[in-house]
Parts: C-alpha cells; structure tokens; sequence
C-alpha cells in the first residue's frame, strides 16, 4: 500500500528560499507573480490558459447552458486511460432555471441590510476608489487609475451592490451582438440579475481558505473596453499566476472550463492560501480597492464571521456570510453535476490494499441520495444528505486534518502538510503502532480481529527502547494512519445509524493524499463486509466556496 | 506495561488467610499484576445449643436458656490482590511455597503478562500456565462485580459533590455496553452471562495516551502524564470553535470551547508548546474520540448503559471526568457512563472464574468485605505521593462466599429503584460528620465489650485493640473519601463495623448479653401473655403495639417513649384490624431479649389467633444484640414450651421461623435468603412488620411495598429524632398500604 505513487500532481507551496518570507507572507504581493519553482506548475499543466485578457467572441449562449464539455487534453494525460471512460461528453453544464424565486430571496437579503445601504456605500466607495487612485499595481502602472470613473461614466445607469435600487443596475454588458430576439429578451433578464463581476466565492476555514473565481471567456470588446482597471487586474492577476505571494496556491489543474454560469461563459479557477494570511489578504483588497467594484464578497467558514469585522473596518467590504454546510452540499451537487473537465468528478479505488491492482474508477453518482458526507478539513463534519434540501449535520470529530498535520510538525519538525505527507509515504507505522498480531501473536479470532489490524496507535511508543528506534517518517506515517482509520471508523458508524451505504470524503486532508484515500476505501469496505463503498470527488477541498459562489449568483 | 499472572498466594505480609487454596489466576493491564485466589478462611463463631432438658422436670431460676459455644468455622472467600510487576518473583516464591502438597496443576493467567511471564511461572512453579481470553475473563468479571457488589457501578460527575453516585443493583444487568479502554478500545455487547459480541473498537485508547504522549512530553510514565494533563490547558494546542469563528460563536448559538481541531494550533503556530498543554490536549483528544465512538456503538445497540474500564480508566478522576463529558456531549444526555470500583479486578475474577468452573461460584452470592478490601482510589495518582507510595503498590478486594444465594424480597414494588438506605452519608455531609464522630465515640464501648465477651481469652484485648486501629483507619479513610466502599451510609458504617470484629476473632460480642437477657425475658413471658389476654381487644392491640415498641428501647435502657407519636397511623391500623385478617405476616425481629419475646412473640401470637400465617424473620449471623436465626429457634421452642398456641402453629407450620441471609444490623430487601423469598411467594405474604431503629430508620423508611405493611421504631438518637422533627424517643409508627 505504502508503494503507490501519488495519483495527484504535486503542488507545492513552499516558497522558493530565496525570497525573503516576510515579505511573501503576503499574498498578492503587489501582484508581482512570484518567480514559480519548477514544482509549482507542473507541465501537464502547461494549456492552461494564462491569458485572461483574450477576449472572445461575443456569443449568446442558450440560458440551459447546452455546451458539452469536451474532454479536456490538458491535464488528463498524468491519468491512467481507463479513467477517461467517465462521463465526458454528457451535457453536464447547470442551468439557471428557478431563478427569479432565488431572486427575491437574494433582493429580500440584501434590502435587509445584509450588505448595508447600497446606494450610500456606492458613494462612499467612490470616494475611496479616487483616494486610493494613488495606488499602483503592479504590471499596470499607469492604467487604472481612471478606470473607476470611467466605467461609471459609460454607464447608463448608477451601478449598487446588488442590483437593490430600482434603475441603478448597471449595464455591463453593453450591447451584444447576435443574439435572437426571442432570446435577447431572456439573456437580458439574467443580465440584470446578475451580480456584477469579479465572481468569488470564499470559503474561510480554520487552516485554509479556498477561493473559487470565474474568469469570464466571453467577453465582448466593448465589456473589455469598459471593464474598471481593477476588475481587470484582478482577473489577470488571478489568472496568469498560480502561486500568489509564499503562501497562495492555485490549484491549475482543477480549474473547470468552459463553464456556463448565469449566462456567461469562462473558467472556474481554484485557489487557496492558509488562513492565518488572511489579514494580508484582507489589506490586499484595500490596496487594490475591491470595494469600489461594489462586488459581493460571498463567505462561508468560520472565518466569514471571524473576519467579518476585518473585511469591513479594514477593506471596507461588507460580507455575505453563508452557512457552511448549505453551500458545501450545494457545491458538491453543482461541482458533480458539471462534471470534470468531461470526466467524472467523483471516483473511487478498486483494490485500494493492493499496490499492483489499486485503480481509480470513475463514479456515477447519478443516485446521490441518501448520502454521508464526510467534509475532513482541520475537523471533521458528517452530514446525511437526503434530498438537495433535506440534510442534517450527524456528528463531527476533532481529530481531523488539523490533528494529522498539527501532530506531525511536533513529532517530525515539518512545516507543510506536504511535507508531512511525504515523509509519511515512507515510514513504516507498524513500527509506531502495536498490531492485534503484537498483542496475540496472529489473529485474535475470538474476536474476529486480524492480525494486521492496529491494536494500538502509538502503542509500541509506551517503550523506550521502541521509541528510540523510529524515525520521523514511520511517526508522520502512523499518524496519518491513526487519524485516517479514526474518521473512517466514525463515518462507518454514522453510515450504520444513519443507514447510508455511499460515503463521500471531501476536505483538503484528501489532498494529494492517496494514502489516506486508500485507507479509508479500504477500512470501510473491510469492516462493512462490503457494504459500504467510499467514494472521493476531485474538488476535495473547494465544495464550500463553490456553494458560496453559486450563492452570490442565486443558483439555487 | 505488561501485567502479568500468577498462582495464588500473595507475598508475606499481604497473605490473610490460613488456609489460601490454590485456584487462582492473575491478570494484566497496566504494570500492575492482579492475582485472584480462593482461601478458606477458618474463624470463630459463636453457636447457641439447646440444653437438654428431658431428663429435668424443673428449671433453676437463674439457670441459662440455652448454652453457647465458640467454634471453629470454615467459609470460603476470594481474595484479590494488585501489585507492581516488579514484585512478579517474590510473589511466584510465595506461592511456590504454599501450593506444595496442592493438587494444583493448572494456574489460569489472562492478560498481556499471561505471555510474558508464562515461562518463567511455568518454571517457576512447575505448573501449567492455562492461558484465558482477555476479554471472556473482563466480562465474566464484569457480571460477577454487577451482580455480587452493591454500589459496585458509580457515575463521576466531577464539579458535583458528591462526584460519586453509585449506582443501586440493578436486578437485571443485561444487556450493555463495556468499553474497555486498555491500549486500544475494545467495545462489547453483552447480552447474557456467556453471550457477548465485539461490536467495535479503536486503536486510539491509552496505549494512544501513554506512547504519544511520551512522544510529546518525554515523560516516560502513565500517571505523570495524567498528572501532566490535570495541570495543561487544551485550548493552547487545540484549535476551539472560538478561534475559527471569532467571536461570532455565541450569535451562532455555538459553544466557543467546542474543540474544532485537536492539535490544530500546533500546525498553523511557530511556537513552543508546554508539555502539561499538549498532555491535556492529548487527553481530551482520545477521551472525546472513544466517547464518541461508544455513544455512535450504544446508538446502534439501542443501549442506555455503558459501563467503562481498563488501565485508561482505573480510578482516574482525570480520565473518568473526560470521558464523561465526552459521553454527555455525544449522547446529548442519554446514554450514560458508568465506571465500576473494582474495575482493576474483572480480568483476574473472571480468569478466576473460568478456572472454578467446576465448582460454579456463581451460584453463590457473595459479599465484599469491607475489612479485607481497601476501597476506591487508593491508587489514584491524585492522592499526596506518600499515599501513593503506600497503596499504589497494593490493592486489596475479598469476598466472603454466603451459604445461600440472595435474591430480592419479591414483595418489593419497584425492585430496580428500591435502595435500602434512607440517608445518603456521601450526599449529606452534615450527617456523614456526624455519623463518622458518632461511631468513633462509640469505638471504646464496643472494644470493651468484645474483650468483656471472651474472658477466658489470653490475646483478647490485644486483638480487641487491633480491631480499634483497623476500625478507626477506616472511619479516618471515610473521611477523606467518603465514597471508598460505595454509597457510604450508616448501615455500612454498622456492617464495617462487623466484619472488622469478625476479623480479629471477635464473632459474638453480645452472646452472653443476648443469653443473660432471653433468658429474663422467657421467665416473664406467661405473665405477659396472661395480662395482655386479660384486656378487651381495642386496648390489647395498643399494648402489643407498644410493647413492640419498647422492647426496642429497653437494650437502650429507655425509660419512656416520647409522645406524641411522630409518625402515627396507629388508627389506620386498628381500623384495619377490624377486618378480615391478613393471610401471611412476614415480620423481621430486631433484638434479643425483651424485644423478641416480650413484643415480637406476643404480637406474633395475636396474628396468630386472628388466623394470619407467621414467617419470622432473623439475622444468620450476629450483629450487634440482634437476635439471629438460631436464637430464634431455641426462643420460639421454649415459648412453645410455655403457650399452646405458638406450639401448635409451629407444629402445623403457620409459624415458620427463616433466616434472612443477612447478619447486618439492617435489611437490604435486595438482598434476602432465597428460601425467605420462596417462602414469601408460597405462603402469598400480604403483610411486612418491620421494626427497629436499624431495619426500619436508617434504611427502608421508604422503601415501598407491594403490600400493606408496618414500620416501627423508636427513635434513639437525639440528633437523628431532631432531623426527622421530633426529640429522642420519639415513635415512629408508619402503617402503609399501597395505592390500588
């Protein structure tokens, strides 16, 4: 088991040694793209698009969104063959139907105040926008500077946060050009429904942030022209880099393309960056005067309400806060409904004990429900999914990815839950962990226990002698061993009460962590008899900022 | 951390009995060796015998009523003991030593040290190491300690005084939960005495605790981790649902201390951690994991009742708190965790247990003996070190084997929630004080009378003063912890009292007092009889009424009772006894002497007259001046000597006299000699008479029955009368007849 090579590309997010890392603690350092390693961008990778300022063609995209995603060359060849046969080419992308019920939900939010008076705010955040006009991007030193006012002025109307004010909507899109006029009517009705770009979703938690950004594709050469220099920063910074200070990290090769969202075309980018950089992040959107975009900062977390003071005194943006576990579930069922790139985005391991034999298959979940989810981030929630609205949060369990990683630098001195993963993959924990078979000399039968089983996690570290003789690798190894067996233990028994025999781990502990993925297959399929089948999803980390997006633009 | 088994007999100065046989096992788990054996202990009782008056027409006037003779008895009892595996080789010479001439060939050993130590115990002591499963033996312990102990289960509740509460014997034990937390976590349903199932377990147990934490700490042992751990502060290390939220917990309806990630703190900081922090963080990790897991298992096997040991446990205020609040907070309040006082011990009873198949010890009840055992905690590694020093190397448990199996009085209402005792001594501090002072002030008077009752005794003042240090030591240990031996109550401070007599040969104080007063009493008897047949029935069933009371108070040397009654519902019940007569009495007797004879047989025989069946009730065994069983025989005889109609209802057997299995100066109506219980159903007793201070005060006073029944007593303590709201003497008369 411990031979298998990772099925994830790894990224690394260390910062190269030679920059000074005070100065990349920093994320979006003044966005200068930090010079990439060449671990940070893995050559599979290397279609990806960079140019986020290639405009294309103005298209009018059918509302159902009927485009298939084609299989996606890019990053697919690091992918054993027999992974392709998923479900490419099905017509996966989401549709924006019921959306004027969501509508008013979303205008009854804002008009409560959620997000404050917008028209005084607009105000307010012009002003700011011209003082902070001083403000120089890098790479764009002489741009921006104008490009506030000047959008406002071409437009018709007075833009608002949130489109609340009868006739402040802004016309973004200008006019189009092509469209029917059977359509014409229906695409401008999304248009003014529409949240006003940059589009983000923000999921805050206890150790990382995840940020889902929609780089729009089609945007029209009069879009470009009034686009605000900000906006246009941000989408270009965004896009052409993957690794944002030390510390930020875009994880290219799950960026989604050719998505259909509300009536726009263009990509989802993944990105995140641990949570103790928040403040920068948040100093970041001052500088770069994210407030005068009247954008809708969607944030689910804990951290939406932690930060939630930080983001309106210091970057005088107002958040939307979401319920975590609404937009989780949201975004898994959205992120599975779209699909990978054409492939499936929810898999599963077929002899994950053997290293020869071990595959990773493609799952349909075209039955989801009722469903465990089990999200593993520095903690651990369980919820059962009944239904798209018809979930309950079972349990939950600290000892979770935060444990794995938190135990690791105080037993092994490492830094990155990179690192920890791979000196894990080569220690051995049996020399860590006392086995039923160091106990009962084989099998305990009386119990049906097989020897291979771990008695004790840590158990042989009780002696001295055994402790002096383990290396670093074998302790990063049993802890991950010892937290990985525990959550799958848990999510066994909650599968059992709940009666669910589908589970799904999601959570950034799963990243580019093949081994607790196979073990977790493994222990559940083991110790259910079969019953149980654990399945994963290629967006591990992202389903709650990805709900948050889609809730900024009232996908129900 | 191997524990490790052994043979049968302690090291020197542990050994109690004389006679230790060699059945016996021993069990691992921790570093401690627990060993189980099996003695025989020979000890004096006093036995009462008629004298044989077939020759003899008359009676001398001074003569005794009956004639009483110590002897040499032999009753079972097991023993168990802990200590350190480092005294594995003195305690193998010990046994080798005393298992010479012993048909002994097989010792049955449990636990990681059965492996460990089999070579050299089979070399050793030349004796086949029969090795037991671990768990087989946890759980046969198991329901042996739940059905044998009372109080044996407790529930810990840490900020609560008392952070006791035992829990009262459950008539039906199965089926629940057993968590062992041991290196790993094994969890168990068990559903009959031999039918148990491995439902689950993690490897996150102790062995977690102790190797990771070692790891962490660099401290190398068990107990200075937890005691690392008592000191740290968690949420150091731990990321709280506080520190992900911010302050918007409290808005969210979320409790900031919640642990959202164990350790989570040490991933994302490049700071040092203080080892008593991690410990605590490491604590909380695996008490909350195991918790969790248990109530997710109890969930599923729809149990209530989870029952926890293994050396994780043990006694542990820290691990017992933890794991509770982990219990709580999973289960939302519905599943409870309960720990066991001699949770140490159930591998080695059941390993013991296994290995006495033959003889079936359970289908005996036993009893714990309170002298021999030393009580909960005594190795906790909170106590000072020199405490420590002293018990952690030891600990004792014996059980006495009782002759006769002890069931529930089937007239009980609820047996489940009936609990004997009236006042909680752990509970009711004022009242433990005052208790705990009462007994050492009456320590002098009871060490003189037990020298005063064997004269011809060359060591007796010298064991009578031994028995004052051992008794004394265990009030000063009552103490400091009061919930040592369970719920501490004034019956058990009485039963203490009793088998610490019994341990220094001391077996019948009062016999000669008890002689000298049945004897005064018998004489007066006819008179008695003849003046209470004199009087119209209203006032003689006033008399027998209060001559039942009085013969309570005269061993006190009462002059008057008190009036008014405290409790009366005297005309209840002479309004009942206008009626149709009962069919069966069931009336447990309290003293010798005056109270037996001249207010029990009297009131015994108006029940009589009246058509009722009689079951006397008595103690087997002496406590205090009760009357026992055999008194009783040799008194009824000699009444029946005297009146026609007790004589006749003993022949015809309307009068039977019964043990009640006991030798307490109080009832436990859980606790009664199974022929009284068959009696009972047989005869359909619809009437219980209880009475004295000790029988019907300090326990039973709200004991419910399923039938109409009586308690009366005279209250013979001032501060006891003045609780209950009336002064010394004062009548306790409570006539109760269950609702329809």
């Amino acid at each position: 088991m411990r031979r298998l090579g990772p099925f994830h590309p790894r990224v690394h997010w260390a910062a190269p040694p030679s920059l000074s890392s005070g100065l990349h603690r920093l994320l979006f350092l003044r966005g200068t793209r930090i010079p990439s390693s060449t671990t940070l961008s893995p050559p599979r990778h290397d279609s990806l698009s960079l140019d986020g300022g290639t405009v294309n063609p103005p298209r009018v995209r059918e509302p159902t969104g009927r485009e298939a995603f084609g299989p996606s060359p890019a990053s697919s060849d690091w992918l054993p063959a027999r992974w392709r046969n998923g479900r490419g080419g099905r017509p996966r992308a989401r549709l924006c139907s019921g959306w004027t019920a969501a509508e008013e939900r979303w205008l009854l939010r804002m008009g409560a105040g959620r997000l404050g008076a917008p028209m005084e705010r607009h105000g307010r955040a012009s002003a700011t926008s011209l003082s902070s006009a001083g403000e120089q991007a890098a790479g764009d030193p002489e741009g921006r500077r104008q490009e506030p006012l000047r959008r406002r002025a071409s437009s018709a109307s007075v833009p608002a946060v949130g489109a609340s004010a009868e006739g402040t909507r802004r016309d973004r899109l200008g006019s189009y050009s092509g469209p029917t006029s059977v359509s014409r009517q229906r695409v401008e009705s999304l248009r003014k429904k529409r949240p006003l770009f940059p589009w983000f979703g923000l999921d805050i938690g206890g150790t990382l942030v995840k940020l889902v950004y929609f780089e729009p594709k089609d945007i029209t050469a009069e879009e470009e022209e009034e686009e605000v220099e900000s906006l246009k920063s941000i989408r270009k910074y965004l896009t052409s880099n993957v690794a944002y200070g030390s510390t930020g990290i875009r994880d290219v090769h799950l960026e989604l393309k050719d998505l259909t969202l509300c009536g726009r075309k263009g990509n989802l980018h993944f990105i995140r960056f641990p949570t103790h950089d928040m403040p920068a992040f948040i100093q970041m959107g001052r500088d770069k005067n994210f407030s005068s975009l009247h954008t809708v900062f969607c944030a689910t977390g804990g951290g939406a309400y932690k930060f939630e003071q930080d983001f309106l005194t210091i970057g005088d943006l107002q958040l939307c806060k979401l319920d975590e576990l609404d937009c989780l579930i949201k975004g898994i069922l959205y992120i599975d409904s779209v699909g990978f790139n054409g492939r499936s985005q929810c898999y599963y391991f077929e002899n994950p004990a053997d290293s020869e034999k071990c595959q990773k298959l493609p799952f349909d979940l075209k039955n989801p429900y009722p469903l465990l989810l089990v999200n593993i981030g520095s903690g651990v929630s369980i919820l059962a999914v009944y239904s798209k609205d018809n979930y309950k949060r079972v349990t939950g369990t600290s000892l979770g990815g935060g444990t794995f990683f938190g135990l690791c630098c105080l037993l092994t001195g490492c830094t990155t839950f990179e690192e920890a993963l791979e000196m894990a993959s080569r220690g051995d924990s049996t020399k860590v962990d006392k086995l039923v078979r160091d106990i009962y000399g084989g099998d305990y039968e009386r119990f049906g226990l097989p020897g291979w089983a771990v008695a004790s996690s840590f158990g042989n570290m009780m002696s001295k002698e055994k402790r002096e003789a383990v290396s670093k690798e074998d302790l990063a190894r049993a802890t991950l061993i010892t937290i990985t067996n525990n959550i799958g233990s848990i999510a066994r028994m909650c599968a059992l009460n709940e009666n669910i025999n589908q589970v799904v781990f999601v959570g950034n502990f799963l990243r580019i962590n093949t081994i607790a993925m196979r073990l977790l297959a493994y222990a559940l399929d083991y110790w259910s008899k079969g019953q149980l089948k654990a399945l994963f999803s290629e967006h591990e980390g992202y389903f709650g900022a990805v709900g948050a997006l889609l809730e900024l633009l009232k996908i129900p | 951390p191997d524990g490790c088994s052994v043979g049968h007999g302690p090291p020197g100065p542990l050994c109690p009995g004389p006679e230790s046989c060699p059945v016996c096992v021993s069990f691992a788990g921790g570093s401690l060796t627990k060993l189980a054996y099996y003695s025989t202990v020979q000890h004096k009782v006093a036995k009462v015998r008629s004298f044989d008056h077939s020759g003899k027409d008359t009676e001398r006037e001074h003569e005794p009523p009956y004639e009483i003779s110590v002897q040499e008895e032999i009753t079972a009892r097991l023993h168990f003991i802990k200590f350190e595996n480092t005294y594995i080789e003195a305690c193998l010479d010990f046994i080798k030593d005393h298992l010479v001439n012993t048909e002994t060939k097989v010792i049955q050993a449990t636990g990681g040290g059965a492996y460990k130590f089999k070579d050299l115990i089979e070399e050793k002591l030349r004796l086949k190491v029969d090795k037991e499963d671990v768990m087989t033996c946890l759980i046969k312990g198991c329901n042996f300690v739940l059905k044998n102990i009372p109080h044996e289960a407790f529930v810990y509740q840490k900020d609560s005084d008392p952070e006791f509460r035992f829990q009262t014997n459950h008539p039906h034990i199965f089926p629940y939960l057993l968590v062992n937390i041991g290196s790993g976590v094994s969890i168990v349903k068990v559903e009959t005495e031999d039918r148990f199932e491995w439902v689950g377990g993690s490897s996150i147990g102790g062995g977690t605790f102790w190797g990771l934490g070692a790891l962490l700490t660099k401290t190398k042992k068990f107990d200075e981790l937890l005691h690392l751990a008592s000191r740290g502060q968690h949420s150091n290390v731990d990321m709280l649902v506080r520190d992900v939220y911010g302050g918007a917990h409290q808005t969210l309806g979320l409790s900031g201390n919640l642990i959202a990630s164990s350790f989570g703190k040490s991933a994302t900081a490049d700071q040092e951690f203080s080892k008593e922090d991690m410990a605590k963080s490491l604590l909380h990790m695996i008490s909350n994991d195991i918790g969790q897991l248990a109530c997710l298992h109890a969930r599923l096997h729809s149990l209530d009742r989870v029952y926890f040991g293994g050396f994780f446990i043990r006694g542990h205020p820290v691990t017992m708190r933890t794991i509770t609040y982990s219990i709580n907070f999973f289960s939302k309040g519905e599943v409870q965790a309960l720990f066991l006082r001699h949770e140490g011990y159930l591998g080695a009873i059941g390993a013991f247990l296994k290995g006495a198949e033959q003889d079936n010890p359970n289908q005996y009840s036993w009893g714990e003996n309170y002298a021999g055992s030393s009580g909960l905690m005594s190795a906790s590694p909170e106590l000072g070190p020199a405490q420590r020093a002293r018990s952690g190397t030891f600990d004792l448990l014996e059980m006495d084997r009782l002759e006769r199996p002890l069931v529930n009085l089937p007239l009980l209402l609820d047996p489940p929630s009936y609990v004997p005792d009236t006042v909680d001594l752990t509970d009711d501090a004022l009242a433990r004080k005052y208790w705990l002072t009462c007994f050492e002030e009456a320590l002098d008077g009871v060490v003189k009378r037990a020298v005063a009752s064997q004269p011809d005794s060359v060591d007796a003042a010298e064991r009578a003063e031994k028995f004052r240090q051992k008794y004394w030591n265990k009030l000063q240990t009552l103490r400091q912890q009061p919930f040592a031996y369970g719920t501490l109550t004034v019956r058990s401070l009485l039963d203490t009292r009793e088998h610490c007599l019994n341990e220094f040969n001391f077996p019948d104080p009062y016999s000669k007092v008890k002689q000298r007063e049945n004897g005064v009493a018998l004489r007066c008897f006819p008179g008695v009889v003849r003046s209470l047949d004199a009087l119209g029935w209203e006032e003689r069933q006033l008399a027998l009424v209060k001559g039942l009371l009085a013969g309570n108070v005269f061993d006190w040397g009462a002059k008057a009772v008190s009036e008014p009654w405290l409790v009366d519902s005297y005309s209840e019940w002479l309004q009942r006894l206008k009626g149709p007569p009962h069919k069966c009495a069931l009336i447990f007797a309290d003293n010798s002497g005056i109270d037996i004879i001249l207010g029990v047989f009297p009131f015994v025989r108006e029940l009589l007259l009246r058509g009722t069946e009689v079951i006397l009730a008595c103690n087997s065994g002496p406590a205090l001046n009760d009357v026992t069983h055999s008194e009783s025989l040799i008194v009824a005889e000699r009444i029946a000597g005297m009146d026609p109609v007790v004589h006749s209802a003993l022949r015809e057997e309307r009068l039977l006299l019964v043990q009640t299995g006991s030798s307490s100066p109080c009832l436990d109506l859980s606790r009664l000699d199974k022929g009284l219980a068959a009696l009972v159903r047989e005869r359909g007793a619809d009437l219980v008479v209880i009475e004295g201070m000790g029988r019907a005060v300090h326990t039973n006073y709200h004991a419910a029955l399923r039938c109409e029944s009586l308690k009366l007593a005279v209250i013979k303590n001032a501060w006891l009368a003045e609780r209950l709201g009336g002064r010394l003497f004062s009548v306790i008369f409570k006539y109760e007849v269950p609702a329809e």
